[in-house]
């Protein structure tokens, strides 16, 4: 025979997922967000969702090449736009290009690449990136254009406003529903990314059970800390508590943050109690931090405590319960 | 004022108490160590290497004095420093040390690409590890090196490298310790750890197919076929002949080279000898030796006599 | 539709021989039969150099209980006892017979009407079931009189004809064809063991072989078909009970009976169906060759000891881009070293793969999507196992139960980042076995 026969151990066969296919859905299930916060803040989202995702994919390729020296680039497994992309859905639209850069910088170089690349990092890159900034720069990251500005190529001097979750009680929870309020990129409409969760489901790319864990603990939790405060009606306190799950970058980091796989636990039980801890800090920092978002917070934290959820969650063992 | 005086004072007290804490633990939870582990593990180079088969040098002070105790450094040698340190720690712990035989790594297969052509490819991970488990390997002998080079990577002192021609790895003996890695990583058991001989002058049988011969001879042309000539030839009964295969006791040789010229299959090589009779008319290059056709191993010679026992420790896969 | 409970995946199915008809094989001119064919003791061989042997003639005695005697499929010489490379990849002794003509003994029973009933006891119909040298034909070739004599009272068989693998569909052909000679093998399995119920659990892609068995098994007490929904690696033993029964079989070194079940291959049913009945051992089974790249997909009745080769051809020869045979499965099955390899006991099928479809994807760093934990059959943490496994934490391996995978591939068929899971979990699973023994051997 000309050529040799190959031998390898089995499965001879595989099923064709790959990284780079769930990345692929990710930026799909991603997309509905994206072109409504271009119709709603412009060109500067466009702007900065455009440099958000170049320069993560540069300083991912120059990191490898020169710093790393690996002669394989990693760019092709789609990593590196999807957190770009996920960080500038974590950007004001009116943000200077230099800050974005910065962001990127930390998020690959510190978050990602120091930890020795994909599937190596403790922590979200993007959000790591994204707190970077908010500490370096608070005023900038925390004051939001105005949706649908006169003139949608303005780009840094936008009217801005405080994000809504400043004054929740006040806002519309359509408005809040369907994205018609003040906010980075990828917070604005909840509808959207609930479409972008559904997208994820269907393609297979994650499992139900982090964001839905996220949010009903974060109800929950909502609710019975209002009611200890026992300020309002009840159901004053539930719809406020609804508005928690739909204001800010609630459902933007249940749908698409908390889910990164590298940082999240490995079983379905580890999923729940890591996506309840995660609704639990989220109202805790909400309603008694000095910072009116915890999102990022609270996911950053969790991550931290994924290993050890790891060890404590085994799944369900073969023949460990009852055998008849 | 006040509040000062009540920081100072609150913050003295605590030390006190704390310190005192301190000194009792410290006293209540000694370890009463052998003094003389420090000082042999002074001695010894510190690059915690693991060559010894201890953790770490401090691992191995404490298994040399438990040893000594027991009344014998017998087998406890640092690769690093030789006999110098371990004369040193035979001196602090009061006893003499024993000559240590020095010892090298032997690759024992030939199975260059010329002389075992691939008959499969191996297409799973490139570990020696798994590559045991698959099958037999890319070639049609099931005892020979499987080329995925876990000696390389196991060896701490860079000693060992894959020779890209050949795909088989060679030892440099200059750096070899002896410390055994690579024969624990080989998942056929093929490298082996030889007495080094005189100026580094052994005789190996550098095959370990255990099968009979037809069956060796088609998979390698290297390969011992179990014919029985050289233990016929020894005359000090140095080798010996199982599952059709040959071996040479390293303690009885007397490497006088009457085997090699017996093997008829080249399978027995003598290592780092002096050319016998340089041939002028082959000038092989020394890179090129151990891809040559190991049937004529007499040819495989180094054209200067000068240079040659130089070149050859530094090229021991002759 | 009932299913195992935990995880599984669902290979494309690819049965392309699917609905063949099985065709007999030619003779070989030379047939070659390892004596391990079958998990436990190697056989010891009966005859020397130069015997004469006919079709059915015992060539080899089993080498302990748990082992099988092996017989002659063809008639001719013994040519010689030697080592040849078969199936597992390594050179194992075997007895070659050169053929010539093709005659039977003559206490082989040849006519073709079905036997329905025999006066042997219990115990008798085991015996003849281990003269016979029949093993499990699903793969694993565990001798099948040993599962018949189980430790503990059983009160259900469980008829093994899932074929979850895919491509293969040896056993769907059987199911066919022999429908009612396999009820009745099944029959004698449930008298051999003392047993009032069986199920013959097949999946939902072979509508016409449940339809076919429901049929027949109307004339028969106590033996019902159960259709399971497809998901792999529902064929495997432990899986099997757990979706038809619903018990769950504990770690080693509990058994399949020690829940009161056991489980035979709808094969190994035919196959005791011809040994008690026809009084005809083990000899020959129908294998299945398959590939997208073949002619002919088909479904052969072979001899044992027939070289591959010789299917392959029967096949329409080997394509020009064949990169891979596998015996087996594409899941479980191994990459052969060559052709001329044998038809054992255990080999269910032939698959030919193109050089495309042979490589594997280039390793990636894990991601840990978890997918693998999500897939695991046996509830294991396969990402895990994998690296501890490269970094040789043997101990930490043993407590993550490194010891109950069962080898499936799901892990490594579903990884999105290509890695070599399982290969590296079955060298930590070796490993961990040899420490484990050696603890043992101490205590």
């Amino acid at each position: 025979m000309s050529n040799k026969l190959k031998v390898s151990l089995s499965p001879h066969v595989h099923s064709g997922d790959s990284i780079r296919r769930n990345m692929d859905w990710v930026v799909v299930a991603l997309l509905p967000a994206m072109l409504w916060s271009f119709y709603v803040f412009g060109l500067g989202a466009v702007i900065v969702t455009l440099t958000s995702v170049a320069s993560c994919m540069l300083f991912e390729w120059a990191i490898n090449k020169y710093i790393l020296k690996n002669n394989k680039t990693t760019l092709s497994d789609g990593s590196a736009i999807v957190t770009g992309l996920l960080l500038a859905f974590n950007l004001p639209s009116n943000l200077p290009l230099y800050i974005i850069i910065m962001g990127a910088l930390f998020a690959i170089g510190v978050g990602k690449m120091s930890f020795g690349g994909l599937g190596n990092n403790i922590f979200n890159p993007a959000l790591l990136g994204r707190v970077f900034l908010l500490i370096s720069f608070p005023v900038k990251m925390t004051t939001w254009p105005e949706p649908h500005q006169q003139n949608p190529f303005v780009y840094a001097d936008a009217t801005t406003g405080a994000t809504p979750l400043a004054d929740l009680q006040g806002a519309n929870l359509g408005d809040l529903f369907f994205g018609n309020i003040g906010g980075s990129l990828g917070e604005v409409s909840a509808l959207l990314l609930l479409v972008g969760f559904v997208i994820l489901l269907i393609a297979k790319v994650i499992s139900w059970h982090i964001p839905v864990s996220i949010l009903c603990s974060a109800f929950v939790f909502g609710v019975v800390f209002y009611i200890i405060q026992g300020k309002m009606p009840f159901a004053d306190i539930c719809l406020l508590s609804l508005k928690h799950l739909l204001a800010g970058g609630m459902m933007l980091g249940a749908v698409f943050m908390a889910t990164d796989y590298v940082t999240s636990p490995m079983t379905h039980k580890g999923m729940l109690i890591y996506g309840a801890c995660i609704g639990f800090l989220v109202v805790c920092i909400r309603l008694f931090g000095s910072y009116p978002e915890g999102m990022s917070f609270a996911i950053l934290i969790m991550n931290g405590f994924t290993p050890l959820i790891n060890n404590a969650c085994k799944p369900k063992r073969f023949a460990k319960e009852v055998k008849k | 004022m006040n509040v000062i005086l009540v920081a100072v004072i609150a913050l003295g007290v605590l030390g006190l108490v704390l310190a005192a804490v301190l000194f009792l633990i410290a006293k209540k939870f000694a370890v009463e160590e052998d003094p003389r582990i420090a000082q042999v593990a002074e001695v010894l180079p510190q690059a915690n290497c693991g060559g010894c088969g201890f953790p770490g040098c401090g691992g191995f002070a404490e298994a040399c004095v438990k040893a000594a105790g027991e009344g014998s450094l017998e087998g406890k040698l640092c690769p690093v420093g030789g006999q110098p340190v371990m004369e040193k720690v035979a001196e602090i712990l009061g006893m003499t040390a024993e000559a240590g035989e020095q010892r090298v790594a032997v690759v024992r297969c030939n199975g260059t690409c010329a002389n075992r052509p691939r008959t499969v490819q191996y297409d799973g991970v490139h570990t020696c590890r798994i590559a045991h488990n698959t099958a037999g390997g890319e070639t049609g002998c099931f005892f020979g090196c499987l080329g995925c080079g876990d000696c390389v990577a196991a060896c701490p002192f860079d000693a060992i490298h894959m020779n890209p021609e050949t795909g088989l790895p060679e030892v440099d003996e200059t750096k070899c310790t002896a410390c055994g890695a690579c024969t624990k990583a080989c998942p056929r058991n093929i490298i082996e750890l030889r007495p080094m001989g005189k100026k580094g002058r052994r005789m190996v049988v550098r095959c370990v197919n255990k099968e009979k011969g037809p069956v060796a001879k088609k998979a390698c042309a290297a390969a011992c076929i179990g014919c029985g000539k050289c233990v016929k030839t020894c005359e000090f009964e140095a080798i010996t002949l199982e599952n059709n295969l040959a071996y040479i006791d390293p303690t009885k040789c007397r490497l006088c080279r009457k085997c090699e010229e017996a093997c008829p299959q080249g399978s027995i090589i003598a290592m780092n000898f002096p050319p016998r009779k340089p041939k002028a008319e082959a000038p092989v290059a020394p890179n090129a030796d151990a891809a040559a056709p190991a049937v004529e191993p007499v040819q495989v010679v180094i054209p200067t006599v000068e240079t040659a026992p130089k070149e050859a420790s530094e090229n021991p896969s002759l | 539709m009932k299913t195992f409970r935990i995880g599984g995946v669902h290979p494309e199915e690819n049965k392309l021989s699917a609905g063949k008809k099985i065709e007999v094989m030619d003779l070989p001119k030379q047939a070659i039969f390892p004596l391990s064919q079958h998990i436990g003791a190697p056989a010891v061989p009966c005859v020397a150099k130069g015997a004469l042997v006919k079709v059915g003639t015992k060539i080899a005695d089993a080498g302990g209980f748990v082992s099988a005697p092996i017989h002659s499929s063809v008639s001719g010489k013994v040519a010689k006892i030697d080592t040849v490379i078969d199936a597992s990849g390594y050179r194992k002794p075997a007895i070659i017979i050169d053929v010539d003509g093709d005659e039977w003994e003559p206490s082989i029973d040849r006519s073709t009407n079905i036997v329905h009933d025999t006066p042997l006891e219990p115990k008798e119909i085991v015996a003849r079931i281990q003269e016979a040298g029949i093993v499990g034909m699903g793969g694993a070739c565990f001798p099948a009189h040993v599962k018949l004599s189980p430790r503990t009272p059983v009160d259900v068989v469980i008829i093994n004809a899932v074929e979850c693998e895919p491509y293969l569909t040896a056993d769907h052909s059987l199911m066919m064809e022999k429908s009612e000679e396999i009820l009745i093998g099944v029959n004698l399995i449930m008298k051999a063991v003392g047993v009032k119920k069986a199920y013959i659990a097949i999946e939902n892609n072979k509508p016409d072989a449940i339809a076919l068995m429901q049929e027949k098994a109307k004339g028969f007490v106590g033996i019902e078909v159960c259709p399971l929904r497809v998901k792999y690696p529902q064929g495997g033993e432990k899986q099997l009970i757990d979706a038809v029964v619903n018990r769950q079989v504990p770690n080693p070194p509990a058994l399949p009976a020690d829940v009161g079940a056991i489980v035979q291959n709808v094969g190994t049913a035919f196959a005791i169906y011809e040994a008690v009945m026809k009084n005809k051992p083990l000899f020959e089974r129908v294998v299945t060759v398959t590939g997208k790249s073949v002619a002919e997909p088909k479904n052969l009745l072979t001899r044992m000891g027939t070289p591959m080769s010789m299917l392959i051809e029967k096949a329409g020869g080997m394509p020009e881009d064949t990169g891979k045979v596998i015996g087996g499965g594409p899941m479980m099955g191994k990459a052969l070293l060559n052709t001329d390899v044998p038809v054992c006991k255990g080999s269910s099928g032939i698959l030919l793969m193109t050089e495309k479809e042979s490589l594997r994807g280039e390793a990636q760093p894990c991601i840990r999507c978890s997918k693998c934990v999500t897939v695991c059959p046996m509830g294991l943490e396969p990402y895990l196992l994998q690296k501890l496994s490269e970094h040789t934490e043997w101990e930490r391996a043993e407590a993550e139960q490194i010891m109950t995978c069962i080898e499936c591939g799901s892990c490594q068929f579903t990884c999105p980042a290509h890695r070599p899971l399982l290969d590296w979990i079955r060298m930590g699973k070796g490993t961990v076995g040899g420490i484990i023994r050696a603890r043992a051997a101490k205590s």
